[in-house]
């Protein structure tokens, strides 16, 4: 029994917060996020070329072959950055997907050129996350139509991936014709939503799975468990900024870091974010390796880790104090991150529900 | 992430279930360490010593089983005895605190003196640290050991201490330096209660049951080589048996054994005609609060990697005992709350003249005993400081001003 990361685990994320430290300072983080989009093409680009974007594509189509484990390692180092770049979508649940749900022939077009980061597929589900916002299209035949509101990861994507809630998937050109994505002003300013909408738009459609709503399930609990450990990262830099900032601010003669109620403000996150961790791996190991305990774990990973990034996005600001409000601490980033993982792909509340009825505790 | 166990350990829990599904009719129903073992505890006890489910690796010349340390071997052995619901071995403060410590800090004549006969359950022992005046600030401790001849004299006060009232011998947390700087001054004594001057007077708590003591020492004199390490190293030898107390604390499975307890309880009760667990604001907290122990049970999967692997755990270690006894609390407050006005029936029996509490009086006095396990060994403001300084690097509140 070993529950802990191995060594190439361990490499890739120490390459990626390296990669992150060095490229992605906080001036230039903050302003990305000012310039509107949020998203880098730049860092996409240099992030696929270290292997991000085909982390999850199987060898034989040029990836790395890697697991939900592994993204998540990824996902983590992304949310301490704040990274502004499409992930969950293109880099994992699309993958994921496509391996699943795609033909043969398919899965040889498409995952080559996903793992080298030139197709960049958003998922979008039409409903059955329990995400609010509209989620109301129709597939006929090979065509799509209807209007998909809060859909991640779709600015700058090349591709759209629909999952309907009956598990069937259609995959259009986000250039094509038909196919209309609009980039909101998003309260995250570093991955933007999209609205995309599509008319009578042509779409291959994903049809190879013996099990498609199982496919889809997997697909999204491998998404959810992406959006806990961002979160996990994102509150571990809320965390870490808030008492590198505690050691400074003087008040009262002292640093504000030897006054018990920031004290213990900060023993209270660092005792509620830990084990987060631990439940992030076991749900992206179970993803990987156990599925039996898979959507369970996906479903608390998701809750249970963004109501402790709600505690720590809380706390770690007001450990700032007045500066926590303002931009100037870039602080508000990754707040704000938090709080569009804790949305997206359903909320807590939502996710404990279906942890409650796939044990059996209640009716469907 | 490899969560299959080796041969090794497969071959040892087979081992464990066959042993268990042999013998678990002699298996008393409590171990609990609220009164003195019985005779079918202490045959259990020694069986399961024998067998090495208990005191595995204690040395044989000490009684033990002689066991590697390995603590994965005592991970399956305590879940194979949890998930059956059978008694594992005694949990006694002399087990799981000053066997340790000795077998760290003593002399071989304490070890030969003190060991096997603490192992088979035979000598209970009562931890004497807390005082009045020394709660959190446990340095300050006040009662004083002074030396006369070969003996250490007494006197002086302790409270908070548990089974004190049937306990054979007490490990005891004194001042025998007075002159010295408080963490300074203190020693660690052995002493056994039948000495004369030894008044303990039991402490009945909000449970309604009385579960401490205080207990009053006029003139107690004490073999001065029952000293463990020297004078003045009190300090050290309490910090090591206490970091064994805060490792006993917080088993997940048990948590988890409680998050299924409370969804028959949630199953069982109804409210209009509706079951608690079909409605959602009843599901949801107990859906959250199996999440927190999830979290938990992962967080203690990989401390204990980390401890296979030699790798010190700093901060994953230092918040077991805050998390663990805060979730329990709030685990224990659903259960009362499920049984809501009709639990509200309190009639605690007295551990001494035994009888057993019904359901809900017995989460109730749980849920307040969860309560005592926050404000003791260590209070949840205590481990706090602890996280907050050694496991966050942040400064220590300054010491005011000499006026």
């Amino acid at each position: 029994m070993e529950f802990a990361l191995t060594d190439e685990q361990r490499m890739l994320d120490e390459s990626l917060r390296g990669y992150l430290a060095r490229e992605l300072p906080l001036e230039t983080l903050k302003a990305l996020a000012r310039e509107g989009q949020g998203v880098s093409e730049k860092h996409w680009r240099e992030l696929a070329e270290l292997g991000v974007a085909g982390l999850m594509v199987p060898a034989e189509h040029g990836g790395a072959g890697l697991g939900v484990l592994d993204a998540a390692v990824a996902a983590e180092a992304l949310g301490y950055a704040g990274a502004p770049v499409a992930f969950a979508g293109p880099a994992v649940m699309a993958p994921l997907a496509v391996s699943l749900m795609a033909s043969a022939a398919q899965q040889a077009e498409w995952l080559p050129r996903m793992a080298a980061g030139e197709m960049r597929v958003a998922v979008a589900f039409a409903g059955g996350t329990g995400q609010t916002g509209r989620a109301d299209v129709t597939l006929d035949g090979t065509t799509l139509s209807g209007a998909i509101d809060g859909v991640l990861d779709a600015a700058g994507a090349t591709h759209v991936l629909t999952i309907l809630p009956d598990g069937r998937a259609a995959l259009a050109e986000v250039r094509g014709s038909g196919v209309t994505g609009e980039v909101k002003p998003t309260l995250d300013r570093t991955r933007p939503l999209s609205q995309v909408t599509f008319d009578k738009a042509p779409v291959a459609v994903l049809d190879a799975s013996n099990d498609a709503a199982a496919a889809a399930r997997r697909v999204r609990d491998a998404g959810r468990v992406m959006l806990a450990a961002d979160t996990l990262g994102a509150a571990q830099a809320m965390l870490d900024k808030a008492v590198a900032y505690a050691k400074e601010r003087v008040q009262f003669g002292r640093v504000i870091a030897s006054f018990q109620a920031i004290k213990h403000m900060s023993a209270e996150m660092a005792t509620e974010l830990e084990p987060c961790r631990a439940m992030v791996w076991y749900a992206a190991h179970a993803a990987d390796a156990i599925p039996e305990d898979a959507h369970v774990a996906a479903c608390h990973a998701k809750a249970h880790v963004a109501e402790v990034g709600r505690f720590v996005q809380t706390k770690a600001t007001e450990v700032h104090g007045g500066m926590g409000f303002t931009e100037l601490m870039g602080l508000e980033l990754w707040y704000k991150r938090i709080s569009l993982d804790r949305h997206m792909l359903g909320s807590p509340e939502r996710c404990r529900h279906e942890a409650a009825v796939a044990q059996g505790w209640v009716a469907g | 992430m490899d969560l299959s166990y080796s041969d090794r350990y497969r071959a040892l829990q087979a081992e464990v279930r066959a042993f268990i599904a042999t013998h678990r009719d002699r298996s008393p129903s409590a171990v609990g360490v609220r009164r003195k073992p019985d005779a079918a505890i202490l045959a259990w006890q020694q069986l399961l010593v024998e067998k090495g489910y208990a005191a595995r690796t204690i040395p044989t010349r000490y009684g033990g089983y002689g066991g590697e340390p390995d603590v994965m071997e005592a991970a399956i052995i305590a879940e194979e005895f949890s998930k059956a619901g059978v008694a594992a071995g005694i949990a006694s403060q002399g087990i799981s605190m000053l066997v340790p410590t000795l077998l760290e800090v003593g002399t071989e004549a304490q070890r030969e003196r003190w060991i096997r006969p603490t192992i088979r359950g035979e000598v209970i022992w009562c931890q004497g640290y807390s005082e009045p005046g020394a709660g959190s600030d446990l340095a300050n401790v006040q009662t004083r050991a002074v030396l006369d001849g070969d003996h250490f004299v007494v006197n002086g006060q302790k409270i908070w201490t548990s089974s004190a009232h049937y306990a054979d011998w007490m490990f005891l947390l004194c001042r025998t330096e007075p002159e010295k700087p408080k963490h300074h001054g203190l020693s660690y004594l052995l002493l056994s209660m039948k000495t004369p001057g030894i008044e303990v007077r039991p402490l009945k708590t909000m449970t309604g049951k009385s579960t401490f003591n205080e207990v009053f020492f006029t003139d107690v004199r004490v073999p001065a080589d029952q000293i463990v390490m020297g004078r003045g190293d009190g300090w050290t030898v309490a910090n090591i048996t206490l970091k064994y107390e805060r490792m006993m604390l917080g088993d997940a499975n048990k948590f988890m054994h409680r998050v299924h307890r409370i969804r028959e309880l949630m199953e069982g009760t109804t409210i209009d005609g509706e079951r608690l667990i079909d409605k959602p604001e009843w599901r949801d907290r107990l859906v959250r609060l199996q999440g927190e122990v999830m979290a938990s049970k992962y967080h203690q999967m990989r401390l204990l990697t980390q401890q296979a692997q030699g790798v010190d755990p700093g901060l994953g270690r230092m918040i077991v005992k805050l998390y663990g006894t805060e979730m329990g609390y709030r685990l224990s407050a659903l259960a009362v709350d499920v049984y809501g006005a009709a639990g509200l029936v309190f009639d605690p029996h007295d551990d001494m003249t035994g009888g057993a509490d019904d359901a809900a009086t017995s989460w109730h006095v749980d849920h307040m005993y969860d309560l005592g396990l926050i404000i003791g060994g260590g209070s949840s403001q205590i481990q706090k400081n602890i996280i907050s300084e050694r496991g966050l690097g942040m400064p220590r509140e300054p010491k005011p001003a000499a006026r």
